[in-house]
This record gives C-alpha cells, sequence and structure tokens, in this order.
C-alpha cells in the first residue's frame, strides 16, 4: 500500500467527511471573519486544528481498519476520541468562533433550535455529564455490547460518534473558558471533583480488563485479527490503554483548572463577553 | 419562568425513554440460540465468487436454503479442517428430511494457492454437496468487509508456504439470505446441529 492509500478511509462514512469539513469550514470562516482583537492566536488555532484532525484521522483513514481488528488500537482509538481529541478542542477554547456563529442564527430558527439547549443544558449538569462520561465507556465495552458494535457496522458508526460528542461535551464543562465568577460556568471545586470521580470507574474496568484471565473480547478472535498477535497481549495492552492514560488526563486536567483558579482566584471581575481566559495565546 | 423550569424534566424523561428504548433493543430475540444471534446486525448474503468448477456463482443461487459460510483455505492446518469437519458432522444430525435444506459454503481467501481444482477437491474430502468458493483478492476483501472480518498473509518461508490468519467463526443465513447466527469456534456439533435444525424448521414451518 502506498502512503497515499493509508489516509483513505477504511469504511467510507460520507456523513463523517461532511461533518468534519463542515468543522473546518466554519472555523475557519468564523476566525477570519472576527475583528483582529477577539481572533484566537496561531496556538490556539493550532491546538483547534490538531484536536479535530486527531479525531479525523482515527476515525476516517487506515487507523480504523486497525482499530476494527485489533482490540488495542480500538482502545486506543476510543482514547483520542473521547480524550485527547475534545479535550484539545476544548483547550482551543472556540469560544469566539462559536458565538460569532451563535450570533448569525436567524431569529425565525431559534423556536426549533431550543429543545437542543434544553438537551445540551440537561446533559452538561455536573453529575449528569460524569456519569455519561463514564457510562458511555462502560456501555460500550459491556462484553457483549462490544460484541454487537464490532459486527454491526451502523452500532459502530454509533459507538464512535457518541464516544466523539460525549468526549466533547465533557471536556468542554471542564476547560469552559469563562470564569465561573463572571458567568454561569462551573465552578473550578466542581470541575476538579468531576475530574477526580471519573478516574475510579475507569481504573477499575481497565484493570479489570488487564488482570482477566479470561477472553473479554472475544469479538476479534472471531472475526480475525488485523496481524498474528497472541490474543492475551492484545487484551492486556488494551487494558492498560483504558486504565492509565485517562487517570493521567484526568490529572493533567486537575493541574490545569488548579492553574486558572490561582489566576482567577476569588477577584470577581465585571461580566464581560471578552472575558477569555486560560488557552490565549 | 414556569416553561423553563419545566424543560429540564421533560427533556430528562426523553432521555430516560431514548436510553429504556436502546436497552430493550438489544435484549429481544425470538430464540435461545446457541451461537450468537446476528439478526439485524449484519447485511443479508450478497457475493458473486467463483466456485469449484470455474464457473460464477451468486448469492442468490443458494436462496431457499440455509447457507452455512466460512472463511478459510485449503492448506490451513488446524482451524479449518476441523471447523469443516463439525459442521459436516453437525449437518448429518439433523433429521434426514431437513439436511438437504443446509448449504456449506467453504470461501477460500487464498486464491493464489487455492485453485477451482484444488478447492473442489479439498471440499469434496469433506463432503459432496459443500461448495467451494473464491474470487479475486479484491472481491474476497470486500466481501470480509461485509462481513465485519479480515483475512492477511504472513512472510513466505523458503518452500513458498506462508500462512493465512482469518475468521474462526461461521455466518449462517436463512433461506431468504438474511444473516441470523454467527457460530463461535467453542461451540460442539450438538450445539450447531441444534441451532441448524430449529433454523430450517422456523423457515419451513
Amino acid at each position: 500500500m502506498s502512503w497515499f492509500e493509508y489516509l483513505l478511509p477504511y469504511d467510507f462514512s460520507p456523513l463523517t467527511l461532511l461533518a468534519f469539513l463542515a468543522v473546518l469550514v466554519l472555523y475557519i470562516r468564523g476566525l477570519r471573519a472576527l475583528p483582529v482583537a477577539e481572533r484566537p492566536g496561531v496556538l490556539r488555532v493550532g491546538t483547534f486544528l490538531l484536536g479535530v484532525l486527531l479525531c479525523y484521522a482515527v476515525m476516517h483513514t487506515r487507523f480504523d481498519y486497525y482499530s476494527q481488528y485489533m482490540f488495542f488500537v480500538h482502545r486506543g482509538q476510543h482514547l483520542v476520541l473521547h480524550h485527547l481529541g475534545p479535550m484539545l478542542i476544548a483547550l482551543s477554547n472556540p469560544l469566539p468562533i462559536l458565538r460569532y456563529w451563535g450570533n448569525r442564527i436567524p431569529q425565525a430558527a431559534s423556536p426549533y433550535l431550543a429543545p437542543l439547549g434544553w438537551i445540551y443544558r440537561v446533559l452538561q449538569q455536573p453529575f449528569i455529564a460524569a456519569f455519561l462520561f463514564v457510562g458511555l465507556i462502560y456501555f460500550w465495552l459491556w462484553p457483549s455490547m462490544h460484541f454487537d458494535a464490532m459486527l454491526s457496522r451502523q452500532l459502530y458508526w454509533v459507538m464512535n460518534w457518541s464516544m466523539l460528542l460525549d468526549g466533547l461535551l465533557f471536556w468542554w464543562l471542564i476547560f469552559d473558558p469563562r470564569s465561573p465568577y463572571s458567568s454561569g460556568a462551573l465552578s473550578y471545586g466542581m470541575r476538579i471533583l468531576l475530574l477526580i470521580l471519573v478516574i475510579v470507574p475507569q481504573q477499575v474496568l481497565g484493570a479489570w480488563i488487564v488482570f482477566n484471565r479470561g477472553m473479554v473480547y472475544d469479538v476479534y478472535e472471531v472475526c480475525g485479527r488485523a496481524w498474528p498477535m497472541a490474543p492475551e497481549t492484545d487484551q492486556l495492552i488494551g487494558g492498560i490503554l483504558t486504565w492509565i492514560p485517562p487517570s493521567m488526563m484526568s490529572g493533567i486536567g486537575v493541574l490545569i483548572i488548579l492553574g486558572r483558579l490561582l489566576h482567577d482566584g476569588g477577584s470577581v471581575k465585571p461580566s464581560s463577553e471578552l472575558n477569555v481566559q486560560g488557552t490565549n495565546a | 419562568m414556569t416553561v423553563r423550569n419545566a424543560t429540564p424534566s421533560r427533556s430528562r424523561r426523553l432521555l430516560t425513554t431514548l436510553l429504556l428504548t436502546a436497552l430493550l433493543a438489544g435484549c429481544s430475540s425470538g430464540h435461545d440460540w446457541n451461537g450468537k444471534d446476528i439478526s439485524g446486525l449484519m447485511p443479508e448474503l450478497a457475493f458473486e465468487l467463483t466456485d469449484s468448477s470455474g464457473e460464477t456463482y451468486r448469492a442468490e443461487e443458494g436462496e431457499g436454503s440455509i447457507r452455512v459460510m466460512f472463511f478459510g483455505f485449503t492448506n490451513c492446518p488446524d482451524i479449518c479442517p476441523t471447523t469443516m469437519a463439525r459442521l459436516k458432522g453437525a449437518i448429518n444430525q439433523m433429521p434426514d428430511s431437513l439436511q438437504d435444506e443446509v448449504t456449506m459454503l467453504f470461501v477460500s481467501v487464498d486464491p493464489k494457492r487455492d485453485t477451482p481444482d484444488k478447492l473442489g477437491e479439498y471440499v469434496g474430502f469433506f463432503g459432496d454437496d459443500i461448495k467451494g468458493l473464491t474470487g479475486d483478492e479484491k472481491t474476497l476483501r470486500k466481501l470480509a468487509k461485509r462481513y465485519r472480518t479480515t483475512f492477511g498473509y504472513n512472510e513466505p518461508d523458503e518452500n513458498g508456504d506462508y500462512d493465512v490468519s482469518h475468521s474462526s467463526a461461521v455466518y449462517v443465513f436463512d433461506d431468504e439470505g438474511r444473516a441470523r447466527l454467527l457460530l463461535r469456534s467453542q461451540l460442539s456439533r450438538d450445539e450447531i446441529s441444534e441451532d441448524l435444525t430449529t433454523l430450517v424448521r422456523e423457515t419451513t414451518g
């Protein structure tokens, strides 16, 4: 295979391609339309693009083939879709771009968009968000559910998209650039609590996979692996990827929030549309 | 204000309904199968391959009988011969009148070595009524991808022999070509026989 073929999707999904293209086009158009003072800097734009490209790469290139036929690659794929990618996107603070497009939604459309707003507010209730974040990992790794998801093309796409969307919701809640002192954003203490709360269940699941003597996910046995690898090794690496890196990311998240808390600590600032914290480059 | 207060609970109710529907949909099943019920999870049987007489063979030609499909290669040292023997044994164990309702399809994913002649000889060893099928690698990859499986070749040794990795599962399609069951390799002959008998009775009765 030539390098070019590695960039082509294993399983072409027009909807996925369109969604990613739409995000890029909207981001870049919004960026160019913003006044220079409000425009995110190079580092922030780079972080955003890196997050989006990472998610696209694991979903819609040859990487997806290996994710379907190797358990540990699949865990790596979800690590990017549910953790790393959305974390980078949230950290890049695309709020000015979101606001730019938000202001351009015609008044007439707002009644139709209202239900989306309600759903969003429910999903962003701190404990619902944390429950969903961990719950989805457990849901798709439930052995019988995982088996079905790897066998059914539709379920497989639903799985990957649900992980990505939930990752975006959760990490946006955590890294919301608005200060809790001047906006309705979640308090720093709550953000840290959520980050710590989600560590334990993920570690339990990862450790259970690592120390399981039997084959938990035999679908990779049934469907054939991408290359010959001992099933135990595949499961072991996959378990470690479920166990260690997510906890580390929670740890990094806590440090970032602590940093913001120190800079933002208690000083009540007037509410300002441009009050953007943390990741300004 | 009243509207605003009412909304979260309504959305929450909607969410609960959606989650419950999703959970229930995952649990529904008509029979207690020994194999894995894959109804609705996989697309119906469709392919155009070459049979052991070198003729083109399409999935539709087998409609009306239960199709049991297995991916393998004739040089396969262990999984293929044991699976083939177990499947054939399971079919032979079914009530006599039902045996003809089941067709075994052996798809070789090693077209370089498995010529139609060789394929015919191989499947003939296990039974007269087994259909040996193959195609070019592109066609085979498409078929494997359709059923969420893959295969790969190892580097050839000094004699030019190489190993082929492939799915260990057996796919069962009903008389109309709908995907019904996935038989894992640890199922016994009796369990397979029981499932196939149930399926034939369901479709003919």
